[in-house]
């Protein structure tokens, strides 16, 4: 037994003929926030639902807060887990807060925290609605609250930020920062990268069922061999004379009359940034921009991972 | 047992919320007191409580009608909550599919329990006020009403079988009304049709009292107008099913079988589906 929170071992999964996870190895830590990443399809809904128990892998073990999710047994560790599904459905004829009073029951959770938690996503108004009535954002934002139901150590969030406005988004990334604070361990899954960019300890990025790569986000520009670029602005008309003093080793993309645009592997970075600046007032002002992470995505996606 | 019953409120808060249990107590009821009220004309000077009479038209309705509510409550248990994705999030909950099954049952159960109790019960209450011959036959009256509950409990299990058979709620609504016809129309007709055929040559009483005896509405029919003397008589079929071996307690065992096997299988097919 390992103090892994979650632990895949080589899992496949297959549906009919269609293997739609192949072959997953895949371990987390207490406390890590892990991001997937990967397009329609690629498998990550259902590697979120082998982690919960709902589906059983075709071959290779699951284990989850150190057990077999989808197991009988495994009702107990469930109380320590929270799930927000993809487009959440709810039972339209109950209220708000009908409905998370009915999953507070089932997890032993207070009336008073239904309260809070309703307050905190921000539908203490239309928490005596009808659930039929509420929008996309707000039944979001209810999924969210029933996830958090009874202090969960443990949450699985598949694109948890589809549908909501860019003030929602922020509050909701706000609440899940809280959540790390506190140590939960969180899976999320999500196609809108530059939002979990900043938050994710670890991402995995999956392609038709396989993991193509996982890693913190340097590991993955290391992996990647991404350039990083430089964007210089230099007094006017010296433009050419700059980049004809850089030398071989870099690539420059454009010039113009007083901008470069130049980009360099990371072992190159250090010496071409000492020597740009060696060049004195000719150089105005220089901006050093690491890939970014639909950057990685988009390596990993066109390379032929298969 | 908690969570089975966190489960079933929930139904039964569901049936309060949506008139399911209004609209059926109103139907229960009505007919009830239409079918004696306008039934009690052909007693005549024959000494047959009301009540009786009222019994054997109940009866011989309920076979009908509450084989139709219990699968209309039931086809869209299990088929419903799959298709709309409740069933997955439910499913992450510390509940066990058996709770989930067992406390739905239990809510279904009790949604018809109350349907029957206030519909039939009511309907009763207000006969013996109306009528003159007091309340003879409260027993054969008594028997009806929870045996009609057994018959629901019966069917409401059939219909979960459906529902986590099937992959579409449209497809478990039509293989719902397939098995009423089934069972409440198609195979009493074909049973007799096969018996006037064979001219009692091949089938004697013992296989046709077996064959009575394995459905569910025929076992239904049977214990309601045999078990008491006046309703029997005023039906015409004193005597039969004790000659044929029909005893109640069998007749119920009968029932409790055809609930408790298609709660079974549905229980051994929702373990293994996957979500």
């Amino acid at each position: 037994m390992s103090n892994n929170v979650i632990s895949l071992q080589a899992v496949s999964k297959t549906y009919g003929n269609e293997t739609v996870v192949r072959d997953v190895n895949f371990d987390v830590q207490p406390g890590e926030c892990i991001v997937l990443v990967g397009h329609n399809g690629a498998g990550k809904t259902t590697l979120m639902k082998l982690m919960l128990g709902l589906t059983r892998p075709s071959t290779g073990t699951v284990e989850v807060l150190g057990g077999n999710p989808a197991f009988t047994a495994a009702v107990a560790q469930r109380l320590a887990l929270g799930y927000l599904p993809e487009s959440v459905a709810f039972y339209e004829a109950m209220t708000g807060q009908e409905v998370l009073a009915f999953y507070a029951q089932l997890k032993g959770a207070s009336y008073y925290e239904c309260g809070k938690l309703l307050q905190l996503v921000g539908l203490g108004d239309a928490s005596k609605r009808r659930v039929g009535t509420y929008s996309k954002g707000m039944r979001q934002r209810l999924g969210l609250a029933q996830a958090m139901l009874g202090d969960p150590q443990l949450l699985f969030l598949d694109e948890p930020t589809t549908g909501l406005d860019p003030l929602l988004r922020q509050h909701f990334y706000e609440l899940i920062d809280g959540l790390h604070k506190e140590g939960v361990t969180s899976i999320i899954s999500s196609h809108a990268l530059n939002e979990v960019e900043a938050r994710a300890n670890r991402f995995v990025i999956m392609k038709a069922g396989i993991i193509v790569a996982s890693g913190t986000l340097d590991e993955l520009y290391q992996l990647a061999a991404l350039p990083v670029r430089l964007e210089l602005s230099v007094t006017e008309g010296e433009a050419s004379r700059v980049a004809e003093s850089l030398g071989t080793g870099v690539n420059i993309a454009h010039v113009n009359n007083q901008k470069l645009s130049l980009s360099c592997f990371k072992g190159e970075k250090m010496p071409l940034i000492r020597h740009i600046t060696g060049l004195g007032e000719v150089v105005q002002d220089l901006q050093i921009m690491p890939p970014r992470l639909d950057e990685v995505y988009s390596h990993f996606m066109q390379g032929d991972g298969l | 047992m908690k969570m089975i019953w966190i489960l079933a409120q929930k139904e039964l808060r569901d049936g309060l919320r949506n008139r399911w249990i209004a609209a059926a107590i109103i139907l229960l009821g009505t007919l009830a007191l239409a079918l004696s009220l306008l039934g009690s004309a052909p007693t005549g000077s024959v000494r047959v409580s009301e009540l009786d009479i009222t019994v054997i038209s109940l009866a011989s309705l309920s076979v009908y009608l509450i084989p139709l509510i219990a699968l209309m409550l039931a086809f869209d248990a299990l088929v419903g909550e799959f298709e709309r994705g409740t069933m997955m999030l439910l499913l992450t909950y510390p509940v066990t599919r058996w709770q989930v099954i067992m406390g739905k049952y239990l809510g279904h159960v009790l949604i018809l329990f109350i349907a029957i109790f206030f519909g039939y019960g009511g309907a009763l209450i207000i006969l013996t006020l109306l009528g003159d011959s007091g309340t003879d036959g409260w027993q054969a009256y008594a028997l009806m009403m929870l045996s009609s509950l057994m018959l629901g409990a019966v069917f409401i299990a059939l219909g979960y079988l459906v529902s986590v058979f099937v992959k579409e709620r449209a497809t478990a609504a039509g293989t719902a009304i397939g098995l009423w016809l089934v069972f409440v129309v198609l195979y009493d007709l074909l049973l007799f049709g096969v018996l006037l055929l064979d001219e009692g040559q091949l089938i004697g009483q013992k296989l046709f009292s077996i064959l009575m005896l394995i459905s569910p509405t025929d076992s239904y029919r049977i214990l309601n107008l045999s078990m008491f003397e006046g309703v029997s008589q005023a039906a015409g079929i004193a005597g039969i099913a004790s000659e044929a071996g029909m005893s109640g307690a069998l007749l119920i065992s009968v029932m409790l079988l055809w609930m408790v096997v298609p709660l079974m299988a549905t229980l051994f097919l929702f373990q293994k589906r996957e979500l």
